[in-house]
């Protein structure tokens, strides 16, 4: 069990997604980072779509009450376990009486903290993930707050064989272990352009504003959250106005309001949208987008739907042989 | 039938039937959701019907490694399997569902109604009956958990949205907002015209299809009182 001594600006419990309910109205949530919330259940022994926990720019605090195996993907928020830094992307075998606490953002946006067992709240429509907007799911349906705990459920067997071999000495409070997963997939690159397909909509926009998405430079608002970003930067407009009849969209949809600002759709998007579809980013770049600060600069890049779905076959392949190896050591 | 499937994105593609609202598209766009719901393909995760479109999320990982066109990537191998399941399906009309939805209408529960009456020169009396007498068509479930799109409300009592929307809506609020008239699940802001309350759960987490309609339902409005509004509020908890 664990329980939370500080919130932290936006910490909730996620998992891949609250799928099946969406023709009823209901959004997917889920991780915005899905990579980085996959590896990190990975290191501790857990199937990727168990809970853990997301933390956003400023962690929380949180205090073990029993001897865990825990790890801690995606952005780096400088993790420190009583007083002293810890490492990220491997597992580590934390003590009962332990703190967790984040320091600094360092890199990146989100990061995510995996517990052997996983997380264990009330499954709501078959999920753990936490949809704020209607109350539902993780934590009584909002942010983790101070006072809160969670507990941990049953280890799987190779969580065990983990936490054998990362049993820490006598007078240390933890113990991480001394491999960790390649530069390959801890590397952030939000610097680098995004790849986005032309939208269903595509067509409908100005030649210049198509030139303009793939050609000029955009930046994340202050108001963008789990839902979206919200993007300044040329406005895009149609060529003539035209009414759009509202239809599903996804994660990674980049829909255009009238006004001209590009709206990113994330993990928390509404199921329909009537806004014109201008791109689709390419599934393998969403956890870089993920891990993009309001403020940032962001670019995109054209890349063919056939290239898209290519990427997105190679990654899952390497994603594989990450997990064999992990199952190895 | 014209069935035009497109990618949308790298995870989903749609099955496009046309480009304005009409029954006769609803209707295939019904037919096809039942179609899926008998078949489920184990490569589909979930679809989601709208006014002229079927979006399909499907699972490319999971289709990679059945694949039995191993040239074929994801979204190309999920159509061509589509349009085969697909092909040799009939229009099965007399599956619709018709769902009633008490409405408490006027006074604390419709503060509107005296605006959408007199906007509209009518009493609200003349309101009312307009709107329990019009034939409804939920479109499709959108917007937030359980909305529904619903089509056939009589022109004669359209009335613009307000000018200052409220800040908190409760649900069961059953509104006008220009030509449409619909009813709200969950407590939300919101800018439409209050003529009334239902005491159902339009949505519930707990119940196996947490959404009360459904794409393709037909609504009828029926008018109760407090009592009654009281007593179904009661069964409903």
């Amino acid at each position: 069990m664990i329980s939370v001594l500080k919130a932290g600006l936006m910490t909730t419990i996620q998992d891949l997604g609250r799928y099946g309910y969406q023709k009823d109205g209901v959004i997917t949530s889920g991780a915005m980072d899905q990579e980085a919330h996959k590896i990190a259940n990975l290191l501790v022994g857990n199937p990727i779509q168990t809970a853990t926990i997301e933390i956003t720019l400023m962690g929380p605090v949180l205090e073990f009450h029993e001897d865990s195996l825990i790890a801690i993907s995606g952005g780096d928020l400088t993790p420190v376990i009583n007083g002293e830094p810890v490492s990220m992307w491997r597992p580590i075998y934390i003590k009962k009486g332990s703190e967790l606490r984040f320091g600094k953002p360092k890199k990146g946006f989100r990061s995510y903290l995996s517990i052997a067992g996983g997380f264990k709240v009330p499954q709501v429509m078959d999920s753990s993930s936490t949809y704020l907007r209607a109350n539902i799911g993780g934590v009584e349906g909002r942010p983790l707050q101070r006072g809160d705990t969670i507990s941990s459920g049953t280890l799987p067997i190779p969580s065990k064989r983990f936490m054998k071999m990362l049993q820490p000495e006598r007078k240390h409070l933890f113990n991480e272990a001394s491999w960790f997963v390649g530069p390959e997939f801890t590397t952030l690159q939000n610097d680098q352009p995004i790849r986005v397909m032309p939208g269903r909509e595509f067509d409908l926009f100005s030649k210049k504003s198509q030139e303009d998405l793939f050609q000029s430079e955009f930046q994340i608002d202050s108001k963008s959250d789990r839902m979206g970003y919200r993007l300044n930067g040329k406005p895009l407009h149609l060529l003539e106005l035209k009414n759009i009849l509202s239809e599903a969209v996804t994660f990674g949809t980049i829909q255009v309001p009238p006004e001209g600002n590009p709206i990113i759709l994330l993990a928390d998007h509404q199921t329909t949208g009537g806004y014109p579809k201008i791109g689709q980013i390419a599934s393998v770049d969403l956890p870089k987008v993920a891990q993009m600060r309001p403020g940032d600069p962001l670019a995109f890049e054209q890349i063919s739907h056939k290239e898209a779905q290519r990427l997105l076959l190679e990654r899952e392949k390497d994603l594989k042989q990450l997990q064999r190896g992990i199952e190895t050591k | 039938m014209n069935m035009n499937i497109q990618p949308l994105g790298d995870q989903a593609l749609i099955i496009d039937l046309g480009d304005s609202i009409s029954e006769d598209i609803n209707k295939q766009v019904r037919s096809i959701s039942s179609q899926l719901d008998q078949i489920h393909p184990d490569w589909m995760i979930e679809y989601i019907p709208a006014f002229t479109t079927i979006t399909v999320i499907y699972n490319p990982l999971y289709i990679a490694k059945q694949s039995t066109y191993q040239d074929l990537l994801p979204f190309e191998w999920a159509r061509k399997e589509l349009l085969t399941l697909l092909s040799d399906f009939t229009n099965d009309q007399n599956k619709t569902r018709t769902v009633e939805i008490p409405v408490c209408y006027g006074g604390e529960w419709g503060p509107d109604l005296t605006q959408v009456a007199s906007h509209n020169r009518m009493s609200e009396e003349e309101v009312i009956e307009i709107h329990l007498n019009g034939d409804y068509l939920v479109y499709m479930i959108g917007f937030a958990p359980g909305f529904p799109y619903i089509g056939g409300m009589d022109k004669e009592i359209a009335t613009p949205r307000r000018d200052d929307p409220r800040l908190s809506i409760p649900a069961g609020s059953v509104g006008v907002a220009g030509e449409q008239t619909g009813v709200y699940p969950i407590e939300t802001p919101g800018g439409w015209q209050l003529i009334g309350r239902t005491p159902l759960k339009l949505f519930d987490p707990e119940r196996d299809s947490p959404s009360l309609l459904q794409a393709g339902d037909r609504v009828r409005f029926t008018r109760i009182h407090e009592k009654e509004y009281k007593k179904i509020e009661e069964d409903e908890k």
